[in-house]
């Protein structure tokens, strides 16, 4: 296996594989309600308004694309809501219910994963124990269930071991399941974060700028597989640069600049609105058409 | 590849049966170690019994260490600290305010470990690298020195009289005697098994080593599961550990937790065989020899670490003539591995993982695991 993926110039994924998200968070609205509310978030450093009064909702199965300029605080919106930063005012409800002060991997519990910018995987471990770490969001094994290799930790393992593979497969990487994450090809180690944040079952999967140094056809793959994950049962959020994949792909889009949500609605609304093509698209457009 | 990793591919390859049998002749030779008065390994100028009791507090150390900074990868410098308070604890209980025999000690010595690792972990973890190094200096000089100065400690005289292990005299082992040049049987010269005496020092470290192998067990067991990958997840992206639902700081007061235990274990077992501990006994430089070892022998993998115990509590003591210049010599010798070879000499290995999780895939695909 691994010695057909070595000459794969595009990478392969599995779309059949079910790696639907285990029913590890309660209950869940419906599809098409509110999953995840933006309210009023105010975030300033110092003197700098980083987010600035933003409020957009993500309905359940939707990808919504969150899109604006270099530093327009796509991830910073992104970090506010994963738990990294403490929103000024205003806050961020999941489910209806403020995410208040959670801790990081209480949020990654509730139901919020993401991807980062910067690729930042578990260098020194395996892609399958990096899949593993994520899976294991939901274990409760602790030092006396592994070392007395309690019943607990021999059911953790093997399900853990199961839905990691079944994720790796999906994504095409079965046969790189024990190489460490630092020899894996950029792309490789861009579909390995994905199906690390997969891993945790979340109802929301943030990903923040997947297409990063990507070229056209494997843009195109990950457009593909964006869909799948949605189809599986996720709910995404992308931040994109790329406008053709963001417009190809998502349902609806939010356009952040300077801080400030400017324009929210379907791909062809925001590609008209005139705010947006002043602050962002205007060079853009004129370049892709 | 070294040959310590080709030897140890070679024994992996090995069928089972085989395997098991070779491990058992090993463990017996290790056994029988200061007993087989091998030539060149046995050290000339003190009794090889003591010097390989010492030799494996040092691994005791080391392993515990490697729980520290190896799997969570949190450097701590005041190691040293938790040695101390359990072989004070033990000391304090068995000899100075109390009169418990050395066996009911060492649990308590392991839990005042245990609570001083929290104690010390719950408000510093918080901190990381650099900063998290200085505090735990800072931790190791504070028992030092909170022990010279407490009255109720004996201050610098120190503790004497501390109990040994409980024994008993069952029967006597002969050792081997080379003199001749080939190996003899030496009926004179003896070992009664399980006399823990002042000149019988061969017992202290079958105790030790007993202590170890089950120190290895656990260790084994805790690494290899969803403690450890979250240890490593923590060590290799702490911010991204957390956003993938490890509960981080749990993880690394865990770890040090865990650690200090080992130490304090250490720190009994030193107390109970030298019957006499001061503050003396607990400087600053054993935290750093403490360090070396997990570092030469390679942070993070357990056997790695074991050959780098003893490279730092062996050679000094075989090479006594040149003890004085040890510093020196560790000095370069760091130096040169931190230029040659920074993952030190048997970092962990990544290949002997994946056949495990091969094997293991196996099981899941041929057993039909249920999930």
């Amino acid at each position: 296996m691994s010695e057909a993926f070595k000459d794969e110039p595009v990478m392969e994924i599995n779309p059949d594989v079910d790696i639907a998200p285990e029913p590890v968070g309660g209950p869940i609205v419906a599809e098409g309600e509110k999953l995840l509310e933006v309210d009023n978030v105010t975030l300033r450093f110092g003197g700098v308004v980083a987010l600035n009064e933003v409020s957009f909702h993500i309905n359940k199965g939707e990808i919504l694309g969150l899109i604006g300029p270099n530093g327009a605080g796509k991830t910073t919106c992104f970090n506010v809501m994963t738990g990294v930063y403490q929103p000024t005012s205003g806050g961020v409800r999941y489910l209806g219910k403020p995410l208040g002060k959670r801790k990081k991997f209480q949020i990654t519990k509730l139901g919020i994963a993401r991807t980062f910018q910067n690729i930042r995987l578990f260098a020194n471990m395996t892609a399958l124990e990096n899949v593993m770490v994520g899976v294991d969001a939901h274990h409760s094994t602790g030092v006396g269930s592994a070392m007395f290799r309690l019943p607990k930790h021999r059911r953790e393992e093997a399900e853990g071991l199961a839905r990691a593979m079944e994720l790796l497969e999906f994504m095409g990487l079965r046969g790189k399941a024990n190489e460490l994450a630092r020899n894996l090809p950029y792309g490789d180690q861009r579909r390995l974060e994905i199906a690390r944040a997969l891993a945790t079952s979340p109802q929301l999967l943030c990903l923040d700028e997947p297409a990063a140094g990507f070229n056209p056809a494997e843009k195109a793959k990950l457009m593909e597989l964006i869909r799948t994950i949605r189809d599986q049962g996720y709910t995404v959020l992308l931040i994109e640069h790329d406008m053709k994949l963001v417009m190809g792909v998502t349902d609806r889009i939010v356009v952040l600049e300077f801080g400030r949500k400017i324009a929210e609605g379907s791909p062809a609304e925001v590609r008209d609105n005139p705010a947006v093509i002043a602050a962002y698209l205007g060079v853009d457009e004129e370049d892709a058409s | 590849m070294s040959y310590a990793q080709r030897g140890m591919d070679w024994v992996r390859a090995l069928p089972k049966p085989a395997k098991i049998v070779l491990w058992v002749l090993f463990l017996v030779f290790l056994f029988a170690l200061p007993l087989l008065n091998i030539p060149f390994i046995t050290t000339p100028d003190s009794d090889f019994g003591g010097v390989l009791f010492t030799v494996s507090t040092y691994v005791l150390v080391a392993l515990g260490l490697n729980i520290v900074v190896g799997y969570a990868g949190l450097l701590d410098l005041g190691y040293v600290g938790f040695y101390a308070i359990g072989a004070y604890t033990v000391g304090v209980l068995s000899s100075l305010h109390g009169s418990w025999p050395w066996l009911w000690t060492v649990p308590v010595a392991i839990g005042a470990a245990l609570i001083s690792g929290i104690l010390l972990g719950a408000p510093t973890l918080r901190v990381r690298g650099d900063y998290l190094a200085i505090v735990t200096l800072g931790f190791g000089e504070i028992v030092r020195l909170t022990l010279v100065n407490s009255q109720w400690l004996n201050g610098a005289q120190g503790i004497s009289n501390i109990p040994r292990p409980p024994g008993a005299e069952l029967f006597e082992v002969p050792s081997l005697d080379w003199s001749s040049g080939a190996p003899v049987v030496d009926l004179s010269n003896t070992t009664t098994f399980l006399k823990f005496g002042i000149t019988d020092q061969i017992p202290y470290y079958w105790l030790a080593l007993s202590v170890i192998l089950l120190v290895l067990l656990f260790d084994k067991l805790v690494k290899d599961s969803r403690v450890g990958r979250a240890w490593e997840a923590t060590r290799e992206d702490e911010d991204a550990a957390e956003l993938m639902g490890v509960p981080t700081f749990r993880f690394k007061l865990l770890a040090f937790a865990l650690g200090a235990c080992i130490g304090g274990l250490s720190g009994a077992l030193f107390a109970g065989k030298a019957g006499f501990i001061s503050p003396d006994s607990f400087v600053l430089l054993l935290s750093i020899l403490f360090i070396a070892a997990v570092v030469v022998g390679g942070a993070g993998n357990r056997w790695g670490v074991i050959l780098g115990a003893i490279v730092v509590g062996y050679f000094p003591e075989r090479f006594r003539d040149f003890a004085d210049f040890r510093v020196l010599v560790f000095g370069l010798a760091l130096m040169l591995l931190a230029i040659f070879r920074p993952q030190g000499i048997l970092p962990p290995r990544r290949a002997v993982r994946a056949i495990e999780a091969d094997e293991k895939l196996e099981a899941l695909e041929e057993g039909e695991v249920r999930v």
